[in-house]
């Protein structure tokens, strides 16, 4: 009775799991193993890993989403800290959480307003004498905008591991010696770790396979698994092609979330 | 007497316009089992943080073996706490987690192998170096916490209600456990509690504090035997704490009856309170009675009864009793002179002092000839 009444609440959330999830990544899968005449092949996986321009492609992805997480991280986990420390947090916390309530598109658009010719960054340049540079299309740009939108996934879970984090253990670390910088290396920073895995869960996975901002804002100079798998599914029409990218970009993920999973210490077992 | 090691002078703190602490004034000295008592929220936790240095004080010094800390962040001061919720860090291993001090100071590795060894030895978990911080029970957390802090062999060891995790058992052996260490390390312990059998059982002075001030400060026996108020005498022991007037130097009057006292200095026809504790009171047949009560429940405590009972005026007793009485039974009840207590309204612990030297000696003679 009372686990068939369980079951009904998990229906919506059931259906749309399978909809919407299970079936696309198996969709995905099926269609991965077609060629263009709809044969059943592995020439789509062969091809993949004997294309030097996929293997780089994909190496591109990696190296970019790296970068971009680093950066992210690079300036997440201070702002964090910084914001953690004040006392209206939850306004500022409000100020970072806010711009993720507009549409990437429209963000995207503000830049290319903002790094144009014309732009606001020209002008300033102009203005301080350095002149106008071609700032728009570049690499940089990309990297840059790409991680203006992850900072606020990867603040968030980073100032909520530092919320969680018993003060007593700040107190302790200082009780026993240790200075500000070796209470942060030593006790915060591996005390919130898991903030830090979490956010580089929420920014590296999504940055693979970023293809709007490569095209908006990369001019398209960077080739990522995402722009790969737009182009097979509206330009080429080779579907197959597409969800084995789609495949790779799946185990990429995978992959993430074991590297930055939850490990069980090694050392700590009981006898 | 030896030289202090902890000097609290004048010390305020203020949060906003709510005052913690009222010019409270203290000092330990070296090698003593020292207890800052009180019910929560008294300030005896903020005393201990401004001792370790986890905030500052708004008025006063804090004097650290005669030089002032005040400015001394927690890090560079030689004493070390051990927290409520012990505080050991869960990513490390029992060993790292003693380690930590010693390893900030760079001190030679096999030196604090040596030394995590003896600290893990001295806190009976030798074999638990290598153990994960969650595999630990409670009592374990606590050894191995109080093992962290005794490891830097601090001066001054500072205990912030260490005991009151643990099952009332494990507190028990605990506190003679703490007891035993801190006479074999011979260093200062503060140990903060709002247990007063705890404070009783441990210390060799304790400090009872109420809103932010020390009420009174000595020995368990005198701050037990000579409660200076009504506050500390309901807070430390079970007693019976009854309105009285002052009749004269050693005659006190309550429940419609005079009686003999220990206690003078105080003007006659003062109105009073008399303490007296729940073992002093002996029952007794109705003729030998200073007092008859009713009485009305008694539970049984193992080694004795304790008894409610009613006196004629309605004032409420409890009497401790090794023999047990009936129910609904009225009964004598019968007390020393030097049983009964008085206290005076609003008296500060400097003046209640003083008042006793006074008479101190006529007291003695008081008694010959009683």
């Amino acid at each position: 009775m009372t686990k068939r009444r369980t079951w009904t609440y998990f229906l919506p959330y059931g259906l749309w799991l399978a909809l919407f999830v299970i079936a696309p990544v198996a969709l995905i899968i099926y269609q991965s193993f077609f060629d263009l005449g709809h044969h059943f092949t592995l020439s789509n996986y062969s091809t993949y890993f004997q294309s030097a321009t996929y293997l780089k492609m994909t190496a591109n992805s990696v190296w970019y989403a790296f970068l971009i997480t680093l950066f992210t991280g690079l300036i997440s986990y201070p702002t964090a800290y910084f914001i953690h420390q004040l006392k209206h947090r939850q306004f500022w916390l409000l100020l970072v959480i806010l711009p993720t309530w507009i549409n990437i598109l429209l963000k995207a658009y503000a830049f290319i307003g903002i790094f144009s010719q014309a732009g606001l960054a020209n002008q300033f340049l102009t203005f301080i004498g350095i002149g106008p540079q071609q700032i728009l299309f570049t690499n940089a740009s990309f990297i840059f905008v790409a991680t203006y939108i992850q900072i606020p996934f990867m603040i968030l879970p980073i100032y909520n591991a530092l919320d969680d984090l018993n003060p007593a253990f700040i107190n302790a670390s200082r009780d026993l010696g240790a200075s500000n910088w070796q209470t942060f290396r030593h006790v915060i920073f591996p005390l919130t770790l898991p903030g830090v895995k979490a956010g580089i869960q929420a920014v590296f996975i999504p940055s693979l396979s970023l293809f709007m901002l490569t095209r908006l804002i990369g001019g398209n100079k960077v080739i990522t698994l995402g722009t790969a798998i737009e182009e097979h599914f509206l330009t080429t029409m080779n579907w197959g092609m597409g969800s084995t990218i789609g495949v790779i970009l799946i185990v990429a993920m995978i992959v993430v979330m074991l590297l930055t999973g939850d490990q069980k210490r090694e050392g700590g077992t009981p006898r | 007497m030896t030289q202090p090691i902890i000097t609290l002078r004048n010390v305020t703190k203020r949060y906003g316009t709510h005052t913690i602490l009222k010019n409270i004034n203290l000092t330990l000295e070296s090698g003593k089992f020292y207890t800052l008592l009180g019910p929560s929220g008294c300030g005896k936790t903020t005393i201990l943080r401004a001792i370790a240095g986890f905030m500052t004080i708004s008025e006063g010094d804090v004097l650290f073996a005669g030089k002032r800390i005040n400015e001394v962040p927690a890090n560079k001061r030689n004493v070390n706490t051990v927290f409520q919720d012990y505080a050991l860090f869960p990513h490390m291993t029992v060993a790292e987690n003693v380690a930590f001090g010693l390893t900030l100071k760079k001190v030679a590795k096999d030196e604090i192998a040596q030394r995590v060894a003896k600290a893990l030895q001295l806190v009976q978990l030798a074999d638990y170096g290598d153990r994960a911080i969650s595999a630990l029970s409670g009592g374990q957390q606590q050894r191995i916490a109080i093992a962290r802090a005794i490891v830097m062999e601090p001066k001054v060891l500072l205990l912030d209600e260490p005991l009151s995790a643990l099952d009332a058992k494990l507190r028990r052996q605990m506190q003679y456990e703490l007891r035993d260490l801190q006479q074999r390390l011979g260093i200062t312990f503060l140990f903060v509690t709002h247990d007063q059998e705890e404070a009783l059982a441990m210390s060799d002075e304790i400090f009872v504090m109420n809103q932010g001030e020390v009420l009174q400060s000595g020995s368990p026996v005198d701050i037990y035997d000579e409660p200076i108020n009504h506050f500390v005498a309901d807070f430390i022991g079970e007693s019976n704490i009854l309105p009285a007037k002052m009749i004269a130097d050693f005659q006190v009057a309550f429940g419609g009856h005079q009686f003999e006292c220990a206690d003078a200095g105080i003007p006659d026809n003062e109105p009073v309170e008399v303490v007296i504790r729940p073992e002093d009171l002996t029952l007794t047949t109705r003729d030998q009675a200073k007092l008859t009560v009713t009485i009305d429940t008694q539970l049984f405590r193992g080694d004795y009864y304790e008894i409610a009972a009613t006196d004629n005026l309605g004032n409420a007793w409890l009497i401790h009793s090794v023999n047990p009485a009936e129910d609904g039974e009225t009964i004598g009840i019968t007390f020393r002179p030097q049983d009964l207590h008085v206290m005076r309204f609003g008296e500060k612990e400097a003046e209640f002092d003083a008042r006793l030297e006074t008479y101190e000696e006529l007291e003695g003679d008081n008694v010959d000839e009683t």
